[in-house]
């Protein structure tokens, strides 16, 4: 990576300059593997941000109503609510160990006071109410206020219970539970823009369910080959169209997307349009397919692009052409000459994501040494920066990163020898309309906000 | 920076020099990285990077135990430490027979997460 990339101070024109604005988490480095963040998802209005762990706990966050006081920076989020979404199960018919690991939290838009999310772990989907409790009754006549039944002989008059305000207190409960609906691993869910059905994807199949029956859902693709001994590619993201509630795209370990429409028949084996980058085979190595797979795929706000996120680098797709992306951002290019070692510890397979900002002209994914990097598609201009407690004071702008690929080191660049693959970002995501992200380390979530003068 | 069709590769100076030439002869980096693992690993990859990874993936959660097996390790071997699971790149079979010890243990979080405790900063 050779370009240069300097904020000045003042951060002309459209540049946003990121602060610091919370941690959560455990300071200490011996990271419990329950700990480890697996999914981070903002909510529709973005007052709540969601996180999943590999002990299958789920986490959520609120935003507190700005303090209009101190105009200076936005509402902070504070923990609202956290529950015990998935247990470890062992399929005993199958001697399959079944990770609680919640791989995907998906949001539902809100209809009424309670809030919706699907969690998701390898093999069951769950859909989650949270609800508000601000009062409760009191003045019961044959109980207690702390419970205990009072002998009806001596109740003498009687009396209409009231409900009287009483400290918040949230509530979790599963409200649906969809299962054994997957022989291999979900990595994906997609709620519809109907808002009433949603899409579970796992490495060879998505299946089409409603909200409301957890009994039954459709196969919609499934490309398990007769001959599993022919088995070339699996299924590696899924999502629905924000708009077109017919429509869905599903990317895979070749690096190829197919767009499906739901109306063209009731089995989508055959797609509709088929995304892929054509490649020149002089190039192609060992390594190829699998630095081309892709770890996700995500559509737009406007519905008109999708990006996705392969080993090396991110691409922005119109809709309208499949025969190549129409910008390709190289994320770590400098990885290219360390495939063998990234291939021998493993890191070549991590799954990194990638998120759009709430107008579609920023593009964030994460990379290794928790660092982070944006890509802003209309001036053209990226950022590298890092998730770390140094630079914890709030309000303080983050100073951009490099790192050297080779050669002489500049002063504060890192050299690609030195990161840390141990500390990956794999999950980030973006306030669905303010300048506000939420970046995940391996055990902590970070906070950042635009400078707000 | 923004690429439109090709991919670049413009600051590539390490040990494979001859990035600029890629297109022609030049050794590129992906190149001399699989030839460095093939050294590393003669009999690897005769596909390359295809079903075996995906059948692992499919694999993934799979545990065998046999307690005929297990049983007939442990008394071939009275004396030895049975065999533990070391690192292996391919898929779980050959000589490891899984023992109790290797099993992680499996109970689920009663704790609450740290992300939901602590100071906030």
């Amino acid at each position: 990576m050779f370009l240069c990339v300097f904020f000045p101070g003042a951060g002309g024109g459209n540049d946003i300059q990121w602060c610091f604005s919370q941690v959560k988490g455990a300071v200490d480095d011996d990271v419990a593997e329950a700990d480890i963040i697996s999914t981070v998802e903002f909510n529709h209005s973005g007052e709540l941000l969601a996180t999943g762990d590999k002990g299958g706990r789920v986490v959520i966050f609120q935003q507190e109503q700005e303090n209009k006081i101190q105009s200076h920076s936005r509402g902070e989020y504070n923990v609202y609510s956290t529950f015990q979404s998935h247990e470890p199960e062992f399929d005993y018919l199958k001697s399959l160990e079944i990770e609680e690991k919640i791989n995907k939290i998906r949001w539902l838009p809100q209809k009424n006071a309670a809030q919706f999310l699907l969690s998701t772990n390898d093999k069951t989907i769950k859909l989650w109410k949270i609800s508000e409790r601000d009062k409760r009754p009191e003045g019961y006549n044959l109980k207690e206020e702390d419970g205990r039944y009072r002998d009806p002989t001596t109740v003498t008059t009687l009396r209409v219970p009231v409900f009287r305000p009483m400290d918040l207190m949230v509530e979790a409960s599963p409200r649906r539970i969809f299962a054994n609906a997957h022989t291999y691993h979900i990595n994906s869910i997609s709620i519809n823009s109907d808002y009433e059905t949603y899409l579970s994807a796992d490495d060879l199949r998505i299946n089409l369910w409603h909200l409301e029956i957890t009994d039954r859902s459709f196969n919609i693709v499934d490309i398990k080959p007769a001959n599993m001994e022919e088995l070339t590619e699996v299924i590696t993201a899924a999502e629905f169209h924000p708009n077109s509630c017919n429509t869905f795209v599903y990317s895979s370990s070749k690096g190829t997307i197919r767009l499906c429409d739901m109306r063209a028949s009731a089995l989508c084996d055959r797609h509709s349009k088929l995304f892929e980058e054509p490649e020149d085979p002089s190039n192609r190595s060992f390594f190829s397919e699998i630095i081309s797979s892709i770890s996700d795929v995500k559509f737009s706000h406007s519905g008109r692009y999708m990006m996705t996120r392969d080993y090396l680098s991110v691409k922005i797709w119109d809709l309208n052409m499949e025969n190549r992306p129409v910008e390709t951002y190289q994320v770590h290019e400098y990885l290219r000459s360390k495939l063998c070692s990234l291939y021998e510890n493993d890191c070549i397979f991590d799954k990194f994501e990638c998120c759009w900002n709430g107008s579609d002209s920023v593009v964030m994914t994460g990379s290794y040494n928790n660092f982070f990097r944006m890509f802003d598609r209309n001036t053209k201009r990226d950022i590298t920066l890092e998730a770390s407690r140094e630079n914890n004071k709030p309000r303080t702008v983050l100073k951009p990163r490099k790192v050297c690929a080779s050669g002489k080191r500049k002063k504060d660049e890192i050299s690609v020898d030195s990161l840390d693959f141990n500390k990956k970002i794999l999950h980030t995501a973006w306030h669905p309309k303010e300048n506000i992200i939420a970046v995940a380390t391996t055990n902590n979530l970070y906070i950042f906000q635009d400078k707000v003068n | 920076m923004s690429q439109k069709q090709e991919e670049e590769n413009p600051s590539e100076e390490t040990g494979e020099e001859k990035q600029d030439k890629q297109e022609k002869e030049g050794i590129l980096p992906e190149r001399a990285e699989e030839a460095k693992l093939k050294a590393k690993y003669p009999s690897l990859g005769q596909k390359p990077g295809g079903s075996d990874f995906l059948m692992k993936r499919l694999q993934k959660g799979q545990k065998y135990f046999d307690s005929g097996d297990y049983n007939m390790a442990k008394a071939k071997m009275k004396n030895k430490q049975l065999p533990s699971a070391g690192p292996d790149k391919n898929l779980v079979t050959g000589d490891h027979i899984p023992t109790p010890q290797d099993l992680p243990q499996r109970k689920s979080s009663l704790v609450t997460s740290k992300l939901a405790g602590g100071q906030v900063e």
